[in-house]
């Protein structure tokens, strides 16, 4: 999805960086092989990026204005809760649920296109302030988790993978609300994760909340 | 043998003690991994001095050694250790994260690509830049 926007509006100034938030750097390489991205694909095995910008979960997004500024800081991007509709046998997705989940994207995408193309005065460009009050503010606990995080890392790097692991949990622990950190410290199964009995407690354990505060553009979901 | 991770990368010192919440460091040691060195107005990197509390001065400096974790709690920055205190992460705290948020400017990264080769987010100065995450997982 985000080769075809590229494709559309690097003429007008935008440049795509996508960050995988993979700890095991060959993770990402077949996707990568596979789409042969144009736009710069990069590998954060320290979740370095969701520590500085406190993103929780993929997709999420910040639009970074020609300056260096920040005009809408991290956010779902373009992403819909859908998948939490979906029948937990037969994998499907009930109609009216698809039908939002396109909507919620294709309104991102339309957001994107006219801030690429109006700068400032879009209307989804963020003016100061209103970047400032959106946001995520990281706290102790979280910043915590990521130091406790690149701890783990560079222990499973070095080879103590057991303590590396422990060390992992903790971190998913003290900030629980990050799935990038959780997904690095559960494991991974054949099926792909979606699968795992863990996720769905995870996403039960939500209840009827919504995970992302609703997006901030007129007409997403 | 200690490897210490903070802001200005990953080293490995030859020495250095680790004692619980602790990790005392040469001077020379300390400002390595940390930029910070000792001076009569405290512990110093940069602009940046940082007062030692008075009557627990000890528990920052002794002799010729800077307890950096020590150091890095009184600043409201988090600190990992390993159980065997081998392998210590001094990061970033919570209030210095949200004032540098606050300011709007985006924090630069530096990371590879598939083939190793490393990107800045500030290479790209003078275009609109969309980041976004994915994951394999």
């Amino acid at each position: 999805m985000w080769q075809e926007l590229f494709d559309e509006l690097k003429g007008h100034g935008l440049i795509v960086i996508s960050v995988a938030m993979d700890s095991r750097p060959a993770d990402p390489l077949p996707w990568i092989e596979a789409a042969k991205p144009t736009y710069p694909v990069l590998i954060d095995r320290d979740h370095r990026l969701a520590e500085l910008y406190n993103i929780v979960n993929v997709p999420q997004a910040v639009w970074i204005d020609e300056a260096g500024r920040i005009v809408r800081p991290a956010e779902p991007a373009g992403a819909y809760e859908g998948f939490r509709k979906m029948n937990r046998e037969t994998r499907q997705v009930p109609e009216d649920v698809t039908r939002v989940t396109a909507q919620a994207r294709a309104t991102y995408l339309d957001a994107i296109r006219d801030w690429v193309r109006r700068g400032p005065a879009s209307e989804h460009a963020f003016a100061a302030d209103q970047a400032r009050a959106h946001v995520p503010v990281p706290t102790d606990d979280s910043m915590a988790a990521h130091a406790m995080f690149r701890l783990g890392q560079l222990l499973i790097r070095r080879g103590e993978a057991d303590e590396g692991h422990r060390v992992l949990q903790e971190a998913s622990r003290r900030h629980p609300e990050s799935w990038c950190i959780w997904r690095q410290s559960a494991g991974v199964t054949e099926q792909g994760l979606a699968a795992l009995p863990d996720f769905w407690a995870r996403v039960d354990a939500l209840g009827e909340k919504r995970y992302y505060a609703k997006v901030d553009i007129k007409g997403m979901p | 043998m200690i490897t210490i991770q903070s802001d200005l990368g990953e080293m490995t010192v030859e020495r250095g003690q680790a004692d619980g919440d602790a990790l005392w460091l040469s001077a020379q040691d300390a400002e390595a991994a940390t930029g910070f060195v000792k001076k009569p107005e405290g512990l110093c990197k940069g602009d940046l001095c940082v007062p030692l509390p008075p009557g627990r001065e000890a528990a920052f400096v002794r002799g010729a050694e800077v307890n950096v974790a020590g150091l890095w709690r009184h600043l409201g920055r988090a600190v990992a250790r390993s159980a065997r205190g081998d392998a210590w992460v001094l990061g970033e705290g919570a209030r210095d994260r949200a004032a540098a948020l606050e300011t709007l400017e985006a924090p630069d990264f530096t990371l590879p690509d598939a083939s190793g080769r490393m990107h800045s987010l500030s290479a790209h100065r003078g275009k609109k830049a969309l980041l976004v995450t994915w994951a394999s997982w």
